[in-house]
């Protein structure tokens, strides 16, 4: 692996743009011609050199490039923009569209992350330490297909619209969530180690939730079918079986309806 | 003689009403009576003969005090301002003509601006589910000539919308709803007791902020399953009933308000009364519409998405394609997080209606406010120009909102040398034009219009 280091020494005024982090771009470049790359400050277009000091050439392909950002990205969108391969690790918080239509690889940020992490995301792994905002592997505004694949897994807590119209892929919050998890979903696993508000599973017609902790606020859709034990992120424990979401359309599997999953551990 | 206009449109709520007459003096100046108008839409027609009202543009002054400044040095301001800028906000529209909405448009492309309009605080939610789940609706016309059921949910239209129960939802007389309210169930659901609720047949004291759960429990209820015995406040036994009147109407309406679509969940509220219409359809008729505020809030959503493909949010600042998505491009989400460096309020009151924080961080740069009156906002702009009020001194295309055109009427002239809100901003950029030395793009049926007449040849 051919190690790409970007040091932050200048904070943009408004918000940087950087479609251009990810080993996509950077495969096959040194690091004065990654230094050249364009990043988006509103309307103008300025150099990646102009706020990172880059160490390093890329390996040849995506998949031998990995790019360490030592310092803090609050104010960095769309890093990891549609990767395939290769590995990202940031030393600190990261804005929006962390991950954002991520194909492949890993990502790896030590701090928090803003909304729309891994929004459409297909394939690959993002690991948060800190906490996420709202929107984590969602869909963009009305797509009907979200999230398909890859794992995402916050530390921390995360806010609302957790995996809305995911199809596919594993979400795992080790804390708390907000409202709104797998809203509309028709696939995947979202796994909170912690509590829920409530609205769990609103409008979903396929997949499966994993809750840990307590749902404050059950949604009438979801009736109780018994108990049951699983294996969740490399523990087994008893929970609360639910199907649901009993308002929603479902599609039938000979001649009996298929419902969405949902298990609350149970106390 | 004083003359008496008909037929004139209202420049207050989203039910633009279209029969307002309006008394207007000898000289044509002054208005004098109307008719039919609610108190509101009355006081709006009266208030554009105020003397208390600016007709220069004022700049803010290093002294801190307003100074009356020409049209043209406010025109210079603000385009060389939007030119400086790496991203500019520029936001408003509740009140305005479509033209005016089609004007600021190339504005925005060629500043590289952040384009969105009062639905980004009011019902921008509704937009998204209406993206993620469409928008099965219907006209006015035929609320007013079909609808049997009707509910309000987290709207108080006898506040909001004054005259919407007795020209559409309520009372009026319809083709088919001939004995008018006799004919009607109304359902409300409203954490409080409103003066629309107590109009009701039904009202759901809904516990503040439950709204999913209880429009969940409804479609449950629909599908032919059971539910717990109370649900976001409401007793099993009161659902059941309000489901069993729905199912039992010829044609059902769904009005929803901010109290939908601004509690926790927001989109989302909206998006499950959305499922719900399409659930109740296979049992009778349905259909949904959102309680829009303003009288042309529907117009930037038809005008920007027939220009653009999206109808509010739009960052133009990419020059090659318009990217929207709420919550990253929404107004108080760029202004809280620092995101923008100009903001120019036009024809809405960002001063009175944006959280302060929000009016803080914007207030740290440029703000330039386009307004006929004195609001809170044009009191602490840099620059404040007014214009012409549609509706009474500008006549203009509308949306109503059921996304009906209406053609509004002048009634009234402006004052000497107020430009309307089109006029302005074409000349805002037509100067940023002249600044970067390029070739005004201007549409064909503009430059139709400015091609020289029959006589002129």
């Amino acid at each position: 692996m051919a190690l790409v280091t970007l040091k932050p020494y200048k904070t943009p005024e408004l918000y940087l743009e950087c479609y251009n982090i990810s080993p996509d771009v950077f495969a096959g470049k040194t690091s004065a011609e990654i230094a050249e790359l364009d990043v988006r400050e509103g309307k103008t277009t300025v150099k990646l050199g102009d706020f990172f000091e880059v160490k390093g050439n890329a390996g040849k392909t995506p998949e031998e490039t990995e790019i360490r950002v030592s310092g803090d990205c609050s104010r960095i969108k769309y890093i990891g923009n549609k990767m395939t391969a290769g590995s990202i690790t940031v030393d600190g918080n990261a804005d929006m569209y962390l991950g954002g239509w991520m194909k492949g690889g890993k990502i790896h940020v030590l701090g928090n992350v803003h909304s729309f992490c891994g929004i459409a995301m297909e394939g690959g792994e993002i690991l948060v330490d800190g906490n996420a905002e709202n929107y984590v592997g969602c869909a963009y505004r009305g797509d009907w297909r979200g999230m398909r694949g890859g794992t995402i897994r916050i530390r921390g807590n995360a806010g609302n619209d957790i995996g809305t119209f995911m199809l596919g892929g594993t979400i795992i919050v080790e804390k708390n969530a907000f409202i709104h998890v797998s809203t509309h979903a028709e696939g995947g696993t979202v796994i909170i180690k912690g509590d829920v508000q409530g609205r769990v599973g609103g409008q979903m017609v396929k997949g499966d939730i994993y809750v840990l902790g307590a749902v404050q606020h059950m949604l009438p859709g979801f009736k109780k079918v018994g108990m049951t034990e699983r294996e969740v992120d490399g523990m087994t424990a008893k929970f609360t079986h639910y199907i649901g979401d009993l308002g929603e359309r479902h599609l039938k599997v000979k001649g009996k309806e298929v419902y969405a999953n949902l298990y609350v551990m149970a106390a | 003689m004083p003359k008496w206009i008909t037929q004139v449109g209202c420049p207050y709520c989203g039910s633009s009403c279209d029969d307002i007459e309006v008394l207007v003096s000898d000289d044509g100046k002054k208005i004098l009576e109307t008719r039919n108008a609610c108190v509101i839409g009355n006081e709006i027609f009266h208030h554009v003969s105020s003397p208390d009202r600016p007709k220069k543009p004022r700049m803010r002054q290093p002294d801190g005090n307003f100074k009356e400044i020409t049209y043209d040095e406010a025109v210079d301001y603000t385009a060389k301002t939007l030119l400086k800028s790496k991203k500019p906000l520029i936001y408003g529209f509740g009140s305005t003509n479509c033209e005016g909405m089609s004007a600021v448009a190339r504005v925005a492309e060629k500043a590289g601006a952040v384009l969105d309009n009062c639905a980004s605080i009011c019902h921008g939610p509704s937009f998204l589910a209406i993206f993620d789940n469409g928008y099965p609706s219907c006209t006015l016309g035929e609320v007013k000539n079909r609808a049997d059921v009707v509910l309000f949910w987290g709207c108080n239209p006898m506040h909001a919308h004054p005259r919407h129960t007795s020209r559409y939802s309520i009372f009026p007389r319809g083709f088919f709803t001939t004995k008018g309210q006799m004919q009607r169930t109304i359902i409300c659901i409203d954490p409080r007791e409103t003066d629309t609720a107590k109009l009701a047949n039904i009202h759901l004291m809904i516990k503040q902020g439950h709204d999913y759960d209880l429009f969940d429990a409804f479609r449950t209820v629909l599908r032919g399953h059971d539910i717990p015995a109370e649900v976001a406040g409401i007793k099993k036994d009161q659902i059941l009933e309000a489901v069993e009147k729905i199912k039992k109407g010829r044609f059902v309406m769904i009005f929803f308000g901010m109290g939908c679509c601004h509690t926790d969940g927001r989109n989302h509220n909206v998006d499950i009364a959305i499922s719900l219409t399409r659930d109740i359809n296979s049992h009778t008729k349905a259909s949904i519409m959102a309680m829009r505020g303003h009288y042309n809030i529907a117009g930037p959503g038809q005008v920007w998405s027939w220009q653009f493909g999206f109808p509010y949010c739009l960052d133009l600042s990419k020059g090659t394609h318009a990217h929207m998505n709420p919550g990253e491009t929404s107004s108080v989400d760029l202004a809280m997080r620092d995101e923008v460096d100009c903001f120019m309020n036009v024809g809405t009151d960002a001063g009175a209606h944006f959280p302060i924080d929000a009016i803080k961080h914007l207030k740290k740069r440029p703000f330039i406010t386009v307004d006929p009156n004195i609001c809170m906002a044009s009191e602490i702009s840099d620059l404040h120009i007014p214009v012409r009020v549609v509706g009474v001194e500008e006549p203009g295309i509308v949306y109503r909102m059921d996304n009906v055109p209406i053609q509004f009427k002048k009634v009234v002239d402006g004052p000497e040398g107020v430009p309307s809100d089109e006029e302005l901003f074409d000349r805002i950029y037509e100067r940023m034009c002249e600044l970067t030395e390029t070739e005004p793009i201007w549409l064909p049926s503009r430059e139709h219009a400015k091609a020289p007449t029959a006589a002129e040849q």
